[in-house]
């Protein structure tokens, strides 16, 4: 218990970090907020009443202060595209953005571990060498280009997906939100012609995310079976007669799932940024796009609120594999 | 080089003719951002309405895109962009972490401290997130382009090159040195830093695929190269809207290019592994 404790304090200096980050670089850089905000036409005398009334004539240090105060009151800002508060935005969104990520996550793991596991058992096999290749070119992979591969293969050319257009038919009505997530709003009312409505859109870009997070977890889980089969417990366990079933996935997939794991944390990263990517692609309605879109309107309250809740999906999401890992790993409580 | 790592090295590409092949695609790489300006057949930039969207033929062989440019031509061109702009960030990242990853792992304490922590904040966006904060927040330029890139690469140079520099710490040669009377950067820089290069030669061009990546992700949402500059990444991006009726190559070609040269690197930088550090061998 202190333990978690003491984890869950280590995540407050990244935290601080990106505050601080995010804060540097929309106030302090070059890109004068009030002249911005006036917009072109403005006068100087009406770019100075609205620096001040944005509070930007004050030393950095006040700023910082009203600007760490505004966001423990939960205020992202407003974004001048959609004319409402950036969180209220932000968190209509988010659900959408967390589906499609996870999804992505789940279909490339169940792909990368059986792969990686096969690969290091029968190693120097047919799914060896494809399982090499499958690395090697899954991170050269631009995940945008994917998207459009195979966006061009299942509509245009098979006609099996439907068009790249969002979460759901422009014709269909959402399930009444619960968890936000369509699939599991849908299977609780029992609506199963949404759900199959949402999966059919869902499927293309979670497989698009999927591959690309592929990659790096194949690598990882080859490389630490491979470690763990050479390790003298399983000589003991195959020497004591187990079968190769229980010696592989009971005995020596557990432990080798722990550098998978971690390697996770890397693969968010990866995966939070491809998301954005895959976002603009099949004209998903999650932050990605969001930020997108007030990229190219230059609305600079979105995508400040955007890095911030990126950022700090990133810290919990570390935080979630790290107890993860406790959890599967009794050496790691007592670190 | 000496004799023997050319031998070594001519052993690898012999013995893996992947990295041969990698090898090839490169130079025609390298000759394409030099000489690809001048040996196209068309103005990439000139528009010919009457041949819009045109599918591939023997006169334009990548087909026209929507406003009649030939796309061969734009691919081509667009390498120099792209690989300057990826060889750009990595040659930066490479002066400034790599330094930082030295002084680092030689002197430790408070330097290696603050070197760590501006590292770990790096490290506590999700990478593609920071670069996009960054490209928006200075501005929306290709020097910018560079910089984001090579800041989102650079706890990875600082974590390679500081725990080289800390296994050769105490090593042989470093003592020989400070007897001989070399001050502490000039063994750093003397001493240690020419000794960890190759190990940062295959570094950087490991990077160079991921850096190539990320400017081209960021060209594709709209920030950095601006249209009608041909490069990979907006030609995708302009490309993307005519997947949906069936006009492929606007954006497989240039797509297809981008894979091609991430593909290239990947391996380049696998090879250089091999013949480096023999030992990481997959």
């Amino acid at each position: 218990m202190r333990g978690l404790l003491l984890r869950l304090a280590g995540s407050l200096p990244a935290l601080v970090a990106v505050i601080i980050v995010t804060f540097v670089l929309t106030r302090v850089l070059p890109g004068d907020t009030a002249t911005y905000f006036a917009g072109p036409t403005a006068s100087a005398e009406s770019i100075a009443q609205i620096r001040a009334e944005l509070g930007l004539d004050r030393p950095l240090p006040e700023q910082f202060w009203s600007y760490v105060q505004a966001l423990v009151h939960g205020d992202l800002g407003m974004s001048l595209t959609t004319g409402q508060p950036v969180l209220t935005d932000i968190l209509a969104r988010l659900p959408a953005s967390a589906e499609l990520t996870l999804c992505g996550l789940l279909i490339g793991m169940a792909i990368a571990i059986p792969l990686g596991i096969i690969a290091a058992v029968r190693q120097g096999s047919l799914a060896d060498h494809a399982c090499r290749v499958i690395v090697t070119a899954g991170v050269s992979l631009p995940v945008f280009f994917t998207g459009l591969l195979l966006v061009y293969v299942f509509y245009f050319l098979l006609g099996w997906s439907p068009a790249p257009l969002g979460r759901l038919d422009a014709f269909a009505s959402p399930p009444p939100a619960v968890t936000g997530f369509y699939l599991i709003d849908a299977a609780l009312i029992g609506d199963w012609e949404t759900w199959r409505g949402a999966a059919a859109q869902l499927i293309l870009p979670a497989v698009t995310l999927g591959l690309f997070a592929l990659a790096p977890i194949a690598r990882i889980t080859r490389a630490s079976m491979l470690a763990v089969l050479g390790a003298e417990f399983i000589r003991t366990a195959r020497a004591s007669g187990l079968s190769s079933r229980t010696l592989i996935l009971t005995y020596a997939l557990r432990n080798a799932l722990l550098p998978v794991v971690t390697t996770l944390g890397m693969v968010f990263s990866f995966l939070l940024g491809a998301n954005v990517l895959v976002e603009k692609v099949f004209a998903w309605p999650g932050i990605g796009s969001y930020a997108v879109e007030a990229l190219i309107a230059s609305d600079g309250a979105p995508v400040q609120g955007f890095v911030l809740t990126m950022a700090i999906l990133y810290i919990l999401l570390n935080l979630a594999i790290d107890l993860v890992n406790r959890a599967l790993d009794p050496r790691a409580r007592h670190t | 080089m000496s004799d023997t790592a050319l031998g070594h090295a001519r052993h690898v590409v012999t013995e893996n003719p992947v990295t041969g092949f990698a090898l090839a695609l490169f130079i025609l790489f390298v000759l394409a951002a030099i000489f690809g300006p001048s040996l196209v057949p068309y103005d990439p930039l000139a528009s010919d309405t009457a041949n819009a969207l045109q599918a591939p033929s023997g006169q334009h062989w990548f087909g026209t895109d929507q406003i009649g440019r030939d796309i061969f031509s734009r691919v081509v061109v667009a390498t120099r962009l792209d690989l300057g702009i990826a060889a750009a960030s990595v040659a930066l990242v490479f002066a400034f972490g790599g330094f930082a990853g030295l002084v680092s792992g030689f002197f430790g304490g408070w330097v290696d401290q603050v070197i760590g922590r501006v590292s770990d904040t790096i490290m506590a966006f999700p990478l593609f997130v920071l670069a996009m904060a960054i490209v928006a927040a200075l501005g929306n330029t290709v020097p910018n382009i560079v910089l984001a890139t090579g800041i989102i690469n650079f706890p990875l140079y600082v974590r390679v090159a500081r725990a080289e520099t800390v296994q050769r710490r105490e090593a042989g040669f470093v003592d020989a040195a400070r007897i001989a009377g070399h001050r502490d950067m000039g063994v750093l820089l003397g001493q240690v830093a020419p000794n960890i290069m190759p190990i940062m030669v295959v570094q950087m061009s490991l990077t160079m695929g991921y850096a190539i990546l990320n400017a081209a992700g960021l060209s594709f949402i709209g920030l950095g190269v601006r249209a009608p500059t041909p490069e990979w990444g907006i030609m995708v991006a302009e490309g993307a809207s005519f997947i949906v009726s069936g006009e492929w190559w606007v954006a497989l070609f240039p797509g297809a290019m981008l894979m091609t040269a991430v593909f290239c690197f990947n391996l380049l930088g696998d090879g250089l592994r091999d013949i480096v550090d023999p030992r990481r061998r997959t």
